[in-house]
C-alpha cells in the first residue's frame, strides 16, 4: 500500500523496484508522514469511547493505521476524537484542550452526540454538537458507530489529509500559527463569548416584549 | 516461593504468543476461512480482522439508519411504498423524523405519499423502533455503516430511498416472511371480494 | 412475581402520627415532616429497616404539594417499605435530613436540592451536585422549561403532517440552547466563585512551621480528563504529603438530562434511552425498567421471553466483571494485556448481542410484557458453545492470570476498608457489599423474574479489602455461567411477548419501584404515572452514584494513589453516574 500511494501516478515504476522506489514530490511525502502516524486523544466522554476502546483493542487495532497509542496529555496528541455527548459543564475544558494541542490539529466528531447533540438534543446540560465550538473535520453518525465505522471515519481523515498542501497550510503561513478558542465560561447558563453582544441583543428584546405585553395586560 | 504467581501469569502470557505464531502456520498450511474461524468459539492467536480489506459478518439483524424501500415498477419508475402515515414519526424517541404528506392540488385532500421526509442523522439513536412499528414495510433499518462525512448528516427524501431488491440482499429471512405475508393477504382480499 | 408491599404497617405502629397513603394505586405511607426524623430512627433501630434504598422528589403540581419518597429495606433481606413525606409547594422549602440517620441519603438528598429546590435541614454539606453554582433555577420542577422546549409530551405535532425540517436551534432566540433571563446583559454579570463552596467543604486546609520547615497541605484535583478515572469524573483531594485527608467528588460532566427527557417521552420510547444509562449493560437495564411499567399494568411474562432475560442477562453480567478487571488492570499498571484478552471475549458476546437484538451496545431488546424477538436456534448453539466451552476454560485462564499475582496482592490487600454496619448505613449494594460480609444480593433476598428455579451460590468475604471485591467478581463470574447452564438446559418452547405490540400504550395511575441486581448494584427505576401515555415521574436509582457516597470514608488515610485502585473497584460508569 505505501508504495502506491507515495509515488506520483504518472510514473510506472519497473516490476523489480516496486516498493523500493517512488518518485514522489514534497506535498505527498509531508502528507505521508502526517496522515501514518496520528495519535488520537484519549477522550472519551460516554459510551462512544467505549467503541473507540474496541476499536484500538484486538480485533479492529488501530495500530495498524498508525494510531499507535493513545495519549491523555493533548500535547502529545494530533487528533482529537470527540466521542460522546458534551455537555455545558465539561465545554469549557474541552476548549482548554484543544487550545493546549500542538499544531496540525484535527476534530473528529465521533457519533451522533458530538455531532448534532444526538438522542439527547434537548437537554438543558447539552450542548447540540462540538461544532458550535470547535472546528471539526469529520462526522461520524451512528450511536454508537460500530468501531469499522469509526475505522473509516478515520480514513476520511486520512484522505482529507492527502488534499492539503505543504505551502498552503495555516501553520507555515505568514501570521498567527494557530487560532485560540476563546473559552466559554458558566453563567446562569453557558456563555460564548464570542456571542456576548448577540445574547446581549436578545436579552434587551425580550424585555421590551415583556414589559409590553405587561402594559398591554 | 515468592514469585510464583508472576510466573503463572507469564506462563498464560506466552502461551498466547507461541498460539499466535503456530494459528500463522496452521493457516499457511490449511488455508481456512479466516473472518468465520475468528469469530467462532475455537478462536486462538491472533484475533485481529483487517478491515478494511476484511470485515466482520454481519449478522441480518443489524440496525443502523433507517432508510426507505421502493417497489420497481415495470417502466423503471419508483413505487415508493411510504404512505405518509406518520407513524414512525410518532414512534421515534427523539423525534428525529419529519414528513411532509402531500395534498392533492385540486381537491386539498390527502394523498398517501410523502412530498418530504428528513431524518437527522445527527439526532438518530439507531433503535429501530420506526422499522418495528411501519404498517406497511416501508422504513426499515440499513447495514450500510459507512456515512462518515465532512459536513452535517441530513437526509432527504432521495438520499433515503433504495429498492427492494437492495432490502432483499441484506435481509433475506425478514424479507421471505414479509413477502409471504403480503401475498397472503392480497389472496386473502381478492378471495373476499370474489 | 414479587410482592413490594410489606406487610409491616407502619400506621399501626405509629397510630395517628402515620397515615396511610390512600390515592389509587400508590403504596406507601405518609409521615409529616416535623415527625420524620422520630419515625425514621425508631425504624432503623427497633424494627431493623437498615438499608435506605432510594430518595426521590416528586413535584406535584397541579396539587401544590412537592414530596420525597424513600424505599427502606432490612438487611436481612424482604420487600421495601415506601413512605412519604410531603410539602407546600412555597419557596422556600425545607424538610429535614435523614442523612444522621442513614448517610447514604447524602448525594441523593444533594440531588433533590439541585434539580428541586428543597432545602434540606442538617445536612453536612448541601450544595448542587449535577449542575453548577450558579445555574439560574430547578430544572426538574415541572414549570421549569428547558430551550429547546417545544411541547409537553412527545410525540410533536410540528413533526407530521407539516413537517418541514428546521433546526431546533433556529427556533430560540439566543440560537442555540441556553435560556437567559430577560434583559441579561453577560458583560455586566458578576461570576461568583463556583469552586469556593467546594474548597471549604474540604476539611480546613492547614499550614504549619516544624523544625523550621514550613509545610502546607496540597489541594489536587483529579481532573475530568484523567486516563484512569474511567470517564467525565473529578475528584478533589487534601493531601498531606501522599495521605489523603478528605476527598470530595465532583459530578455533573455528563448530565444529560435524562429524567427530564424521560418525562416528556412516552413509555416505549425510554426504553432506547434506557440503554445509555450503564452502557456496558443494555441487556439489564431495560428489564427494571419492564419490571416497574409490567408492576403497574399487571402484565404477566411468558416462560420463554423470561429464559431469554436471565440469559441475556447473565451474559451481561459476565462481560461486565471481565471488562472491569481489564480496565482495573490498565490502572494498576499492566497496561492493556488484561484489557485486551477481556476484550476478545466480550467481542465474542457482543456477537451474540449483535445477531440476536441488531446492536453490539444499545441493545433496545426488552419490552412491556417479554423480549421482542426471539433466539433463533443457530443463535443458541452459539451462546451453548460459549456457556459450557469456551468461558469455563476462559475464566480459569484468567484467574490463573491475574489472580495470584503477588504485586496486585500487595496493593489490593488490606486497602480501602470499609466495615459491614458503614457499608449498610452508606447504602452500598452490589460486590462491594458482599465483600463486607453481608450475603444481600436481590436475586436471592427477594427475587425477580424466575431466578427462584437456579441453583447458585452467592459469594461472600469478610475482610472487605479492595482483594476481596475483586475475589467475589470471580466467583460471581462462575455463578452466572452455572445459572446460564442451567437455563439453557431447561429453555422451553412458547410465546415472546404477552398482547399485541404497540407504539403507544396507556397506563394506570399510579406509582411502582422495580429493582434487580445489576452488576454494579442495586438499579431501580421509580415510576409514577398518571394514567396518560407518557410517565409522570420517571426516576432511576442508580448503583454507582450511591456507591459513591461511601468514597470519601474508604479513601481518607490511604495514600493518593491507591484512590485509583479503590475508584476502579467499586466500579462506576459516568453513563449512570451523572445520568
Amino acid at each position: 500500500m505505501m508504495e502506491n500511494e507515495l509515488n506520483l501516478p504518472e510514473f510506472n515504476i519497473p516490476e523489480e523496484l516496486d516498493g523500493k522506489v517512488a518518485i514522489t514530490n514534497l506535498d505527498r511525502l509531508y502528507n505521508f508522514g502526517r496522515r501514518s502516524s496520528l495519535w488520537p486523544m484519549m477522550f472519551g466522554l460516554a459510551c462512544c469511547a467505549i467503541e473507540m476502546i474496541a476499536a484500538q483493542a484486538g480485533r479492529y487495532d488501530m495500530a495498524r493505521f498508525g494510531m499507535e497509542v493513545m495519549r491523555p496529555s493533548p500535547r502529545q496528541a494530533d487528533v482529537m476524537i470527540v466521542a460522546g455527548t458534551v455537555t455545558k459543564k465539561m465545554v469549557p475544558a474541552i476548549v482548554r484542550l484543544y487550545n493546549q494541542m500542538a499544531e496540525p490539529k484535527y476534530v473528529v466528531a465521533m457519533g451522533a452526540c458530538a455531532s448534532g447533540g444526538g438522542p439527547f438534543k434537548e437537554g438543558y446540560n447539552v450542548v447540540a454538537g462540538i461544532d458550535k465550538f470547535l472546528p471539526v473535520d469529520v462526522y461520524i453518525p451512528g450511536c454508537p458507530p460500530t468501531p469499522q465505522a469509526l475505522v473509516k471515519g478515520m480514513i476520511r481523515l486520512q484522505e482529507k489529509i492527502d488534499q492539503q498542501s505543504i505551502s498552503k497550510v495555516r501553520w507555515y503561513k505568514k501570521g498567527a500559527d494557530s487560532v485560540e478558542i476563546a473559552i466559554p465560561f458558566l453563567g446562569p447558563d453557558l456563555i460564548d463569548p464570542r456571542r456576548i453582544q448577540d445574547i446581549k441583543e436578545a436579552a434587551n428584546e425580550l424585555a421590551t416584549v415583556n414589559t409590553a405585553e405587561e402594559g398591554a395586560a | 516461593m515468592y514469585g510464583k504467581g508472576l510466573l503463572k501469569g507469564l506462563s498464560v502470557t506466552f502461551n498466547r504468543f507461541f498460539q499466535s505464531y503456530l494459528e500463522d502456520i496452521r493457516w499457511l498450511v490449511k488455508k481456512y476461512p479466516k473472518v468465520e474461524f475468528r469469530s467462532s468459539k475455537d478462536t486462538r492467536g491472533t484475533f485481529t480482522v483487517e478491515y478494511p480489506e476484511q470485515s466482520v459478518i454481519i449478522p441480518e439483524e443489524f440496525r443502523f439508519v433507517p432508510f426507505l424501500v421502493y417497489d420497481e415498477g415495470e417502466h423503471g419508475e419508483k413505487n415508493i411504498r411510504c404512505t405518509s402515515c406518520g407513524i414512525c414519526a410518532k414512534a421515534c424517541p427523539p423525534q428525529c423524523i419529519w414528513i411532509v404528506r402531500s395534498t392533492d392540488p385540486e381537491t386539498g385532500r390527502p394523498v398517501p405519499q410523502p412530498a418530504e421526509f428528513y431524518i437527522d442523522f445527527d439526532i438518530c439513536m439507531n433503535c429501530g423502533l420506526c422499522a418495528e412499528f411501519c404498517p406497511f414495510d416501508a422504513i426499515k433499518m440499513d447495514h450500510d455503516y459507512e456515512i462518515s462525512s465532512y459536513t452535517r448528516n441530513l437526509a432527504d427524501k432521495e438520499r433515503l430511498m433504495k429498492p427492494a431488491s437492495y432490502y432483499e440482499s441484506i435481509r433475506p429471512e425478514n424479507f421471505k416472511r414479509e413477502e409471504t405475508a403480503r401475498e397472503a393477504k392480497a389472496a386473502a382480499k381478492a378471495a373476499a371480494k370474489a | 412475581m414479587e410482592t413490594t408491599t410489606t406487610t409491616f404497617e407502619l400506621d399501626k405502629t405509629f397510630p395517628g402520627i402515620v397515615m396511610a397513603d390512600t390515592r389509587s394505586g400508590y403504596e406507601g405511607y405518609l409521615i409529616p415532616s416535623d415527625q420524620l426524623l422520630k419515625v425514621c430512627a425508631d425504624l432503623k433501630n427497633k424494627h431493623g429497616y437498615d438499608l435506605l434504598s432510594s430518595v426521590t422528589g416528586v413535584d406535584y403540581l397541579s396539587e401544590g404539594k412537592m414530596e420525597v419518597v424513600y424505599h427502606a429495606f432490612k438487611s436481612s433481606g424482604g420487600p421495601a417499605l415506601v413512605f412519604k413525606c410531603q410539602i407546600e409547594r412555597v419557596d422556600p422549602m425545607e424538610m429535614p435530613s435523614v442523612t444522621s440517620i442513614w448517610p447514604g441519603a447524602d448525594f441523593q438528598e444533594r440531588e433533590i436540592w439541585d434539580l428541586y429546590g428543597i432545602k434540606f435541614t442538617g445536612h453536612p454539606d448541601l450544595r448542587r451536585i449535577l449542575m453548577w453554582e450558579g445555574f439560574e433555577g430547578h430544572p426538574m420542577r415541572k414549570d421549569w422549561k428547558e430551550a429547546f422546549y417545544e411541547e409537553e409530551k412527545k410525540p410533536l405535532k410540528s413533526r407530521w403532517p407539516q413537517g418541514n425540517h428546521k433546526y431546533a436551534e433556529t427556533k430560540t432566540p439566543y440560537g442555540d440552547n441556553v435560556r437567559f433571563d430577560a434583559g441579561f446583559d453577560p458583560e455586566k454579570w458578576v461570576p461568583t466563585d463556583p469552586e469556593e463552596a467546594l474548597y471549604t467543604a474540604l476539611k480546613k486546609f492547614k499550614t504549619e512551621v516544624k523544625d523550621g520547615i514550613q509545610t502546607d497541605h496540597i489541594i489536587v484535583n483529579m481532573g475530568p480528563q484523567h486516563p484512569s478515572t474511567h470517564g467525565v469524573f473529578r475528584a478533589v483531594a487534601l493531601l498531606n504529603g501522599e495521605e489523603i485527608l478528605s476527598l470530595k467528588p465532583v459530578l455533573g460532566y455528563l448530565h444529560r438530562n435524562h429524567e427530564k427527557i424521560g418525562e416528556r417521552n412516552t413509555y416505549i420510547q425510554n426504553i432506547p434511552y434506557t440503554d445509555r444509562l450503564d452502557y456496558f449493560n443494555s441487556m439489564y437495564n431495560a428489564w427494571a425498567y419492564s419490571l416497574a411499567v409490567e408492576k403497574l399494568l399487571g402484565l404477566e411474562v411468558p416462560e420463554r421471553a423470561e429464559y431469554i432475560r436471565v440469559i441475556m442477562g447473565e451474559l451481561s453480567r459476565i462481560q461486565n466483571h471481565l471488562i472491569l478487571f481489564g480496565m482495573l488492570w490498565n490502572d494498576l499498571g499492566a497496561y492493556f494485556t488484561p484489557a485486551l484478552y477481556a476484550f476478545e471475549e466480550r467481542e465474542l458476546i457482543l456477537d451474540i448481542f449483535e445477531s440476536v437484538s441488531g446492536s453490539r451496545m444499545m441493545c433496545n431488546y426488552h419490552r412491556f410484557g417479554g423480549v421482542v424477538r426471539d433466539v433463533n436456534p443457530m443463535n443458541m448453539q452459539k451462546i451453548k458453545d460459549l456457556a459450557f466451552d469456551r468461558l469455563p476454560r476462559k475464566v480459569e485462564e484468567f484467574d490463573k492470570l491475574l489472580s495470584e499475582n503477588e504485586i496486585f496482592v500487595s496493593r489490593m490487600k488490606g486497602v480501602g476498608y470499609l466495615s459491614p454496619e458503614d457499608a449498610i448505613g452508606y447504602s452500598v449494594t452490589g460486590p462491594t457489599l458482599r465483600a463486607a460480609g453481608i450475603p444481600y444480593d436481590i436475586r436471592r433476598v427477594n427475587p425477580y423474574g424466575i431466578y427462584d428455579r437456579f441453583d447458585f451460590d452467592i459469594p461472600v468475604r469478610h475482610n472487605s479489602d479492595l482483594l476481596d471485591r475483586y475475589l467475589v467478581r470471580v466467583e460471581e463470574i462462575r455463578q452466572s455461567i452455572r445459572i446460564l447452564q442451567q437455563a439453557l438446559n431447561t429453555i422451553p418452547e412458547g410465546p415472546i411477548i404477552t398482547g399485541k405490540p404497540s407504539y403507544q400504550i396507556k397506563v394506570p395511575a399510579g406509582e411502582a419501584y422495580g429493582r434487580i441486581e445489576h452488576p454494579k448494584g442495586e438499579l431501580g427505576f421509580y415510576v409514577v404515572s398518571d394514567g396518560s401515555a407518557n410517565p409522570y415521574r420517571y426516576h432511576i436509582r442508580t448503583p454507582s452514584f450511591v456507591n459513591i457516597t461511601s468514597l470519601e470514608k474508604m479513601c481518607v488515610g490511604t495514600k493518593i494513589a491507591d484512590f485509583v485502585t479503590i475508584l476502579g473497584m467499586i466500579d462506576i460508569v459516568l453513563g449512570e453516574l451523572d445520568r
